[in-house]
């Protein structure tokens, strides 16, 4: 897998880990249910894996909030860290076909990009998070899956505004694939 | 730049590893405190890293602010558990023994509280070795110490070069935002929550289009200079293992054993008091 990661790829981790961090780190708005952010990051994660596939995903979600959780000093929680992989990875997977970088993003797009996010989003905060945290803390079902629920509503709801508005945008700023003509 | 991962240069031995050996031991650590629900392993970890600790050079007022944000954490979840689920501890450790009777469900019980104690251990088993790795693995040497654990030299270059860009793009972001706030841009509380989250994206915008153009820079100038054609890749930071690296692994995989059998021999992974 590693022999293929190219040198793009490379950057885009790094520096996509680095967008992450400093989402999920300086712009966090604070939800109902503590411990639990309604954090943009995940908007960010979303479009990264759009245009840089399911690897550069999977990498940024896990250096980025590994990152994050570093530097709050409250414990790399782990089983979540890994949902943010999971996400990313699901994410990239959902949207292969999707071509971003050729200028493409229309209607049919932004509801293919919106479904694939809502999808993973279920899967990572309603399954992965929490069962993960049930095998590695055993707290109570009830309360893992109220926090998953908060957070997964929140990140599917950032994700959809920030996520859809950041592909549109970053279509838009590329070139037309075949807008240029060759002359007669 | 504020210094995000506080991390504190004192001269200690635990300074003196090496940032593989510390991730090793951080990692081993990490996994023992998962796997384990013993209270008599659970304590001695804290007991452990507190020692560490006072080797390590770190003071209290060093962690102070981190320390505090942990606690908050801490309680709030296990109110949190409480609210949710009164009656966990007795499913876990089989038997009984009401104390007290609050309202309708909300008894307090031996069980219970027997298990917020385990809880509150667990905390206190991992977060404290993540600290002291914070504080005392300089970030530069970090990118290395990935690519000595086995960790890819790409994989572990991108690490690198998130540490490297944090402190630009968190600086590109406060311009961004100062300007568009400039603008009219509101992103305060007096707003709607979705109002804000678009104040944000006017925000995030420019922002990810300056790092896309930016990721196009850097991977050409990589390229440009042959990253990725060798199979391996040398470190600057790199350092060789010394006696005391090999002793503070075999320390933590030992812990981590200890950890493992106790949990497999026993066949639980909870120390039962009431049985």
């Amino acid at each position: 897998m590693n022999n293929k990661l190219s040198v793009r790829t490379v950057v885009a981790i790094g520096i996509g880990a680095a967008l992450f961090f400093v989402c999920g780190r300086f712009v966090a708005i604070p939800s109902p249910v503590p411990n639990t952010n309604i954090s943009i990051q995940y908007g960010v994660l979303a479009f990264m894996a759009a245009v840089f596939g399911p690897i550069a995903g999977a990498l940024i979600g896990l250096i980025g909030h590994a990152l994050i959780d570093a530097s709050y000093g409250w414990g790399i929680w782990w089983s979540w860290v890994i949902a943010s992989a999971v996400f990313g990875c699901l994410m990239g997977f959902g949207t292969r076909k999707m071509t971003l970088a050729d200028g493409v993003c229309g209607k049919k797009e932004i509801i293919r990009f919106n479904l694939t996010q809502l999808v993973c989003h279920v899967l990572c905060w309603g399954v992965c998070a929490p069962v993960l945290d049930i095998i590695i803390y055993n707290e109570p079902v009830e309360k893992l899956f109220a926090q998953g629920l908060v957070a997964g509503i929140g990140n599917a709801v950032t994700t959809a505004i920030i996520g859809s508005l950041l592909c549109v945008a970053y279509a838009k700023a590329r070139p037309q694939k075949g807008s240029l003509a060759k002359e007669d | 730049m504020i210094n995000i991962f506080n991390y504190i240069d004192r001269p200690s031995p635990i300074h003196r590893l090496t940032g593989a050996t510390k991730l090793v031991c951080l990692l081993l650590w990490s996994f023992a405190s998962m796997v384990t629900y013993d209270t008599r392993i659970l304590a001695l970890m804290p007991v452990a890293a507190l020692i560490l600790f006072g080797v390590s050079q770190i003071k209290f007022r060093d962690i102070k602010a981190v320390f505090w944000v942990t606690f908050v954490f801490m309680v709030l979840n296990n109110v949190m558990v409480y609210v949710f689920a009164p009656e966990h501890g007795v499913s876990i450790y089989g038997t009984r023994t009401v104390l007290l009777t609050i309202a309708g469900p909300y008894t307090v019980t031996a069980e219970q509280l027997f298990y917020h104690l385990n809880l509150i251990l667990k905390y206190f088993a991992s977060i404290p070795v993540l600290l002291l790795f914070v504080c005392t693995t300089d970030p530069s040497e970090f990118a290395a110490s990935l690519s000595r654990i086995g960790v890819s030299y790409r994989v572990s270059y991108s690490v690198a070069l998130a540490l490297r860009y944090i402190p630009d793009i968190q600086r590109a972001y406060h311009d961004i935002s100062q300007s568009q706030q400039a603008r009219g841009v509101e992103m305060s509380k007096k707003e709607s929550l979705v109002k804000r989250l678009k104040a944000a994206s006017a925000i995030l915008i420019p922002l990810i289009l300056s790092s896309m153009d930016r990721i196009e820079v850097i991977s050409n100038a990589m390229e440009l200079r042959g990253f990725g054609k060798g199979k391996t890749r040398t470190w600057y930071r790199a350092r060789a293992f010394r006696a005391a690296d090999v002793v503070c692994m075999a320390l933590c995989a030992a812990l981590l054993v200890l950890a493992v059998t106790d949990t497999l021999v026993r066949g639980t992974r909870y120390y039962n008091p009431f049985i």
